[in-house]
């Protein structure tokens, strides 16, 4: 194992829990808005809403270009290969719901001839027309694709927590470098 | 034959010397419109009104003795979403059962000149009545007259919009009403 590919650069590290955070807060907020009966406040949400997943969106790109120059480390000689063919499966997996769920998001407000403008500045095209059952289809498949991702994540989580304190085979001090002992 | 030609003719030449005195009057709702533009958290939300009335007498050679009225059948109004058609027929917005109609009723017309004109008169929404400038555009064929125009409506002059929603940095106060009304030669 060579000393700089045994854990994730910094900047990885950073990206991975600055997005899981917001992930985890866009997804208590879209499951609370979409709830709630209209009012200005219901209006405001969803437009923050919007705004946030077009942030992670931009920074779902941004991880995946550093990726592209800073490989992920390799596993641990002690993990079988299963669990290493699972975890990147799961990783890409991952990836796509990133870059999935902003965009069916986009494309249904499109659809539903509410325009998604980044921050109330930059308006992003509408690729769609208005359509309505066009923008109820986008908006299930927005919602089956965020209960994927909770599932995924769900997984995903367990693994690391089965990796530390099972297997102490260091993989979630890669992610979680205040954990490594040196 | 020839005598059908012949009073196509005479009709095509009746049509034309009548030209000059043609008054548009009769509503044609199929071609009409009125729409307009809210804006929500600075976004662009397209609307309109699917039922709506218009009583009006325009004759090109004499713009200033035109009349108008136009009478909105607020319960058609398509918000944007059925979300918003629900909350709007509520009583801080239209107050629909109290209030079904919005009216425009021209007190006069000015030509400005070329095909430009302008309407002055009143518009009343939620028994609440207020001045109002209506710039519009006519052009007409001798068979039909297309009336477009747009101005912008102050909701909270209306109380359009009470309680929490009279906050216009959700929901501007401003709102782009348009209009294409079409009528044909009496
Ligand atoms: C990774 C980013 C995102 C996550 C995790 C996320 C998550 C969610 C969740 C969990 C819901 C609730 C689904 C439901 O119960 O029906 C939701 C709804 C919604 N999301 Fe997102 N979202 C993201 C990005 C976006 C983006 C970028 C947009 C638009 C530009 C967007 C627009 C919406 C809208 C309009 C709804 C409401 C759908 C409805 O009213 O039925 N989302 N989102
Ligand atoms: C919304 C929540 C989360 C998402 C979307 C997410 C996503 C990801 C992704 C895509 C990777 C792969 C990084 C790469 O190789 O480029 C990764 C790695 C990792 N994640 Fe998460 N993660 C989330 C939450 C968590 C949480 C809560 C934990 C810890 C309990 C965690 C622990 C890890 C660890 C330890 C790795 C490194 C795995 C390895 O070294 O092979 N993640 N995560």
């Amino acid at each position: 194992m060579t000393p700089d590919n045994d854990r994730y650069t910094h900047t990885a590290v950073a990206l991975h829990w600055l997005m899981a955070v917001l992930l985890v807060g866009l997804f208590a907020v879209g499951l609370y808005m979409t709830g709630l009966k209209l009012s200005p406040q219901k209006l405001q949400i969803y437009s923050w809403h919007k705004w946030a997943g077009v942030t992670l969106f931009l920074l779902a790109l941004a991880r995946l270009a550093w990726r592209l120059g800073h490989r992920p480390p390799a596993p641990p000689a002690t993990m079988p290969r299963w669990q290493h063919v699972a975890a990147e499966g799961t990783h890409h997996l991952l990836y796509v719901l990133m870059l999935a769920i902003p965009l069916t998001g986009w494309l249904m407000s499109s659809a539903k001839g509410f325009q998604t403008v980044w921050f109330g500045v930059l308006p992003l095209p509408d690729l769609l027309a208005k359509d309505e059952a066009l923008g109820e289809l986008l908006a299930g498949a927005h919602k089956a694709l965020n209960l994927g991702l909770a599932a995924l994540v769900l997984g995903h989580v367990g693994a690391a927590l089965k990796h530390h304190f099972i297997d102490r085979d260091g993989v979630l001090a890669r992610m979680l470098p205040f954990l490594r002992s040196h | 034959m020839k005598r059908h030609i012949l009073a196509a003719a005479l009709l095509g030449l009746g049509l034309a010397t009548q030209a000059g005195a043609v008054e548009y009057a009769r509503f044609q709702p199929e071609q009409s419109r009125v729409e307009f533009t809210s804006k929500q958290m600075g976004v662009a939300v397209d609307g309109r009104f699917r039922k709506f009335d218009v009583q009006l007498a325009f004759d090109p050679a004499k713009p200033t003795a035109a009349s108008a009225r136009i009478d909105i059948a607020l319960a058609s109004i398509d918000a944007g979403s059925k979300d918003a058609d629900d909350e709007v027929a509520g009583k801080q917005w239209f107050d629909l059962k109290a209030f079904p109609t919005a009216s425009f009723v021209a007190t006069g017309v000015k030509a400005l000149g070329g095909d430009r004109y302008e309407a002055v008169g009143k518009i009343s929404i939620k028994g609440r009545t207020q001045d109002a400038v209506l710039p519009f555009t006519v052009k007409h064929d001798g068979r039909l007259a297309t009336f477009d125009g747009s101005l912008v409506v102050k909701r909270l002059d209306f109380a359009v919009g009470e309680g929490a929603w009279a906050d216009v940095g959700t929901v501007a106060n401003e709102v782009q009403v348009k209009f294409r009304i079409v009528a044909a030669a009496r």
